[in-house]
């Protein structure tokens, strides 16, 4: 069974949601937490299987699909994917079980099952095709989501979401075409198989064109700005659990398939682009801040903050090197912990008071206390206090930056404290000073079903920032591979000189312990 | 004094021929039949329809093997013949027309399934396609052409109603026009070879190295007049809304899939080997009316407040789509043509066939048309089947993964690439997304608004028989499941493309 655990991971929700149909109305949110936690558990099996040491991809399944063609179905999972499919279970399971009173319910449910399949299928695929559809699939569930059950301007919002993600990931399509054309160039065969596409060695102005299709597919879903503005729309539109995934899993695919694909198959063009794409993250970081700061709407404000956070993925991811990576990896997973959890936490006061205003609000830590606590631990991690999840990977991914540019970095950590500010004001709008509204006297904290989403969140956000290194660790050794991979790849100089050797390192350190003797 | 002609029956070659025959056969039947009790019910004909269809079938799968075997065969004077395109789109017409034909058992009575001579004519319809694709004689082109097209012509107008009369006159003048055109052009070619028959022009016209190019340019635009009338390119698609908003749905379904492909073929057969002489000229306006066709058919089509009239917008659009595998022209390209063209009946029959079965006998208040968008609204509240099945159509034709048409799309957008048209492949990728945004509007009001016209009855199956529901099973499955069969068509189409020399 457990070699082939990932094609269970993938298809099982979807079986489940497919025999859901059944399921009596009054029942499916049972049913939905039933599904959702078995495939956690298996998620949590794949882990304990999983063999740290190993670097390589791990319980691979090929099936021949359109061998004439060169697309098959092939499935791995390394250390850079492993976290984010559990993290992708983790919260289906929690977003099912915290799922309040909603009309057709059992829609809902189905739908997140489905969604389920296509989040984990793009995590596992290691064939650019059966990528590609997993990741124009998720687009559907997602536009139901927003669509039928999002605020009043939900269809704009949904549409919107679609068409843009559809546009670029059509550019990007256009792209793993080319390569496949030059892989069969190379070899005399067809083939999307990422693991080919890794071997091949493009010259560098194929690079920097394809570099730029894949570009556009996967910027647009991070989003990047200039790309960005959908994001607020489908975040400030989607009901609670729709924001949830997209901010904690959709979101992630971009930055992924940078690692993925961008980085291995164009380490040339990624040194290229290093600095363009450098100063399109930290605009994206400082800019989305100020606007985050001047938001009335408490969603809006940790929509924008998620999208800043995502500025400080793709500075990780572009620094090029293993710890920038690492970082942004782990960066990912902190991002999809923490501001999963402050939509879950805007979701409760929203429940209980149909608005998101900021200023209707204010004085709630007396009226809510255990609420006022878990969102100020929420708040400090987003912030990227020492000792929380956040830290680790934002240190990471700026350590591993300021090796390639050091204003750049230091701009970046001081947008990092804009950040500070913004969550800081919210913060203090919504919970401190005297509680002025009627409305709000009477408010119930937070309650057991709730409870159960949000403290696990927050023990994950506190264990993980004291002790990173059960998710750090096997991280990092698939990063080392891609990173090596990328320097033996890069053909210029620059590229060259800009992706550490790490086989050279290992040298240099065992002379300089030799010396030491 | 006349010596006697001696012509052995084997040099005859009648093989070629049978395919053609047993439909015309099938309608001379169905007429006899009609003479001797009249007023028979229309399942009747839908039966022996279906059944010639199916022995047609069984011909072509005999004509397949002797291609196999024998490669390209000509027969009965060298005027038919078999070669990979003729038995791929003809497999392509029959197929469609059996998936058609069972349509007819709506379950409202519609006056032109009445008649006999409806399914008679539906027939020798059928033998014009056929007799059109499988030759390579302009002659008998335009012979098998106006057979097709008289015939398709009067099953419009059999619709009997307003639009339908204004839809099949408009189709007609069109359609005589296109047939002008066709036959100025042909003139022109003769005029300049000595020769009706396409490879006898192509080679004719190699030997003295297109010495008149400029008499070849004026046959190359009123061909390429009368392709564009026929395939219905921008700018001479103006006839096609209107005429899918006359004619019934199944119909317009059909339309937008069996003369197309015919015309299709005839048009590859014609302008594949003057693109390949270099006669960039007509590189250069096909390339035109390719990006054009597509990029304006969808732009038209965001706009349309009728189902029916967006998805004929729509099938100008994937024409124009598909014609751009003429232009790039390699033999990836053509077999992409057909890949996509199968894949695409599939989808676009189901998505009328949906339409079909929701088609109301009387419009009720306050519906403007008979398929309007608002018809649609918050279908998924009343019945969730019919709601799902048409948003799948709806996606598939968006291209999206892993449903029929894209694969289809993909492989023709890497049939650009392979090619060498970077740009188009561009421009074919970023019409594929303006185009979700009209496949979507179908989804969003289905799915994201509320009813707007209130039915008594469930408007989704008023019309659904079980045939009809059979006939959009069979779409659905086809639809989800493509990816399955992909490979084998994807070899099966390639090697037939191939081996005839395209």
């Amino acid at each position: 069974m457990l070699d082939h655990i990932l094609s269970i991971l993938i298809f099982f929700p979807a079986l489940a949601g497919v025999l859901g149909f059944v399921v009596n109305k009054d029942s499916i949110r049972s049913y939905g937490v039933a599904v959702a936690t078995i495939e956690f558990v298996l998620a949590l099996w794949l882990w304990f299987a999983f063999d740290n040491t190993v670097s390589g991809m791990q319980f691979m399944e090929t099936i021949a699909l359109i061998p004439t063609f060169g697309i098959n179905y092939i499935v791995g999972v390394d250390g850079i994917s492993m976290f984010i499919i559990i993290l992708a279970a983790f919260f289906t399971m929690i977003g099912i079980a915290s799922l309040g009173d909603t009309k057709d319910i059992k829609n809902m449910i189905i739908t997140l099952l489905f969604l389920q399949m296509t989040m984990v299928g793009v995590f596992v695929a290691l064939d650019a095709i059966i990528f590609y559809v997993f990741w124009e699939l998720s687009l559907v569930p997602m536009l139901y989501i927003i669509g039928a059950w999002g605020g009043p301007l939900r269809i704009y919002a949904s549409v919107k979401f679609f068409l843009y993600t559809f546009a670029g990931s059509l550019v990007m399509l256009v792209g793993m075409l080319f390569m496949a054309y030059f892989y069969y160039q190379a070899t005399g065969q067809w083939s999307f198989a990422l693991l080919d596409w890794y071997r091949l060695i493009l010259p560098e102005t194929f690079q920097l064109w394809l570099f730029v299709a894949f570009f556009f597919g996967f910027a647009i879903k991070v989003p990047m700005f200039p790309f960005h503005t959908w994001l607020p729309y489908a975040h400030g539109q989607a009901p609670t659990i729709g924001s949830v995934i997209l901010a904690a899993i959709l979101l992630k695919m971009g930055t992924y398939a940078f690692i993925r694909f961008s980085l291995p198959l164009f380490p040339d063009a990624s040194v290229y682009f290093m600095y363009p794409i450098a100063v399109l993250a930290i605009i994206m970081i400082i800019y989305t801040a100020m606007v985050a700061y001047a938001q009335k709407d408490v969603k809006q404000v940790v929509a924008y903050s998620s999208v800043s956070h995502m500025g400080v993925i793709i500075l990780g991811t572009f620094a090029l090197n293993v710890e920038g990576i690492s970082g942004s990896i782990f960066l990912m997973i902190a991002h999809g912990v923490v501001s999963g959890a402050l939509f879950l936490l805007v979701g409760v006061i929203y429940d209980r008071r149909h608005t998101k205003m900021m200023d209707q609000f204010g004085g709630l830590a007396h009226v809510m206390p255990k609420y006022a606590t878990i969102f100020g631990i929420m708040m400090m991690a987003s912030v990227g206090m020492p000792l929380t999840i956040n830290f680790v990977g934002e240190f990471l991914s700026l350590l591993g930056f300021y090796q390639q540019s050091h204003i750049l970095t230091l701009l970046a950590g001081i947008a990092i404290i804009v950040g500070a500010i913004y969550m800081l004001a919210a913060y203090k709008k919504m919970f401190f000073g005297n509680v002025t509204k009627e409305e709000n006297k009477n408010l119930p904290d937070v309650n057991k079903r709730e409870l159960i989403a949000l403290v696990p969140l927050v023990i994950i956000t506190i264990w993980l920032g004291i002790y990173p290194k059960p998710v750090l660790g096997p991280i990092n050794t698939s990063v080392e591979s891609v990173v090596q991979l990328m320097h033996e790849k890069s053909i210029t100089e620059e590229a060259k000189k800009r992706i550490p050797n790490l086989l050279e390192d290992i040298t240099i350190t065992k002379t300089s312990m030799k010396g030491a003797h | 004094m006349l010596s006697p002609v001696n012509i052995s029956m084997e040099s005859l070659n009648l093989i070629t021929l049978a395919p053609m025959l047993i439909p015309v056969v099938g309608a001379l039947l169905i007429i006899i039949m009609d003479l001797f009790k009249s007023e028979q019910d229309k399942s009747l004909y839908v039966m022996i329809s279906l059944l010639i269809l199916g022995i047609d079938f069984m011909a072509l799968l005999e004509s397949a093997g002797v291609f196999a075997k024998d490669g390209t065969v000509m027969g009965v004077f060298d005027v038919m013949m078999i070669d990979g395109l003729a038995i791929l789109s003809q497999f392509i017409i029959v197929v469609a027309s059996m998936l058609f034909i069972p349509l007819a058992l709506s379950k409202s009575r519609f006056s032109e399934y009445a008649y006999a001579e409806f399914f008679a004519l539906f027939l020798f319809m059928i033998a014009g396609f056929q007799f059109m694709v499988s030759t390579d004689n302009l002659i008998l082109v335009f012979v098998g052409l106006e057979t097709a097209s008289l015939a398709l012509y009067t099953l419009i107008a059999m619709h009997n109603r307003d639009k339908s009369f204004e839809a099949a006159v408009k189709y007609f003048t069109m359609g005589a026009l296109a047939a002008g055109f066709y036959s100025f052009g042909a003139m022109v070619f003769y005029a300049l070879t000595g020769s009706v028959e396409i490879n006898q022009i192509a080679s004719v016209l190699s030997d003295n190295n297109y010495a008149d190019i400029g008499f070849v340019l004026v046959g190359v635009v009123f061909m390429l007049a009368s392709f564009g009338f026929k395939l219905s390119m921008v700018p001479f698609h103006t006839w096609t809304p209107d005429v899918y908003e006359g004619s019934s749905s199944a119909l317009a379904g059909y339309m937008s899939i069996v003369p197309k492909i015919a015309a299709f073929v005839v048009a590859m057969r014609l302008f594949e080997f003057l693109i390949h002489s270099g006669v960039v000229w007509l590189e250069v306006v096909l390339y035109a009316l390719v990006v054009i066709t597509m990029t304006m058919a969808n732009i038209w089509a965001l706009v349309q407040q009728d189902v029916k009239r967006m998805l004929a917008y729509s099938s100008i659009s994937h024409a124009g789509f598909v014609m751009a595998a003429i232009l790039i022209g390699t033999t990836q390209a053509n077999s992409a043509l057909f890949f996509y063209w199968i894949l695409f009946s599939v989808t676009n029959l189901g998505s009328f066939s949906m339409l079909w079965i929701s088609r109301q006998k009387k419009l009720p208040s306050g519906q403007q048309s008979d398929h309007s968008f608002d018809k649609f609204s918050g279908l998924a509240k009343t019945s969730p089947l019919a709601a799902s099945i048409m948003a799948l159509f709806m996606l598939s034709l968006a291209g999206l993964p892993p449903f029929a048409l894209f694969w289809g799309k993909m492989y023709m957008i890497s049939a650009a690439v392979t090619g060498g048209y970077t740009v188009l492949a561009l421009i074919m990728a970023l019409n594929s997304a303006i185009a979700g945004y009209y496949y979507l509007k179908l989804i969003v009001y289905m799915f994201m608004k509320d009813p707007i016209i209130v039915h008594n009855a469930d408007i989704s199956a008023v019309n659904a028989t079980n045939a009809i529901k059979t006939i959009v099973g069979v779409a659905v499955i086809g639809t989800i499941f493509a990816f399955l069969t992909v490979n084998s068509l994807l070899e099966f189409v390639t090697s037939f493309v191939y081996n005839s020399g395209y």
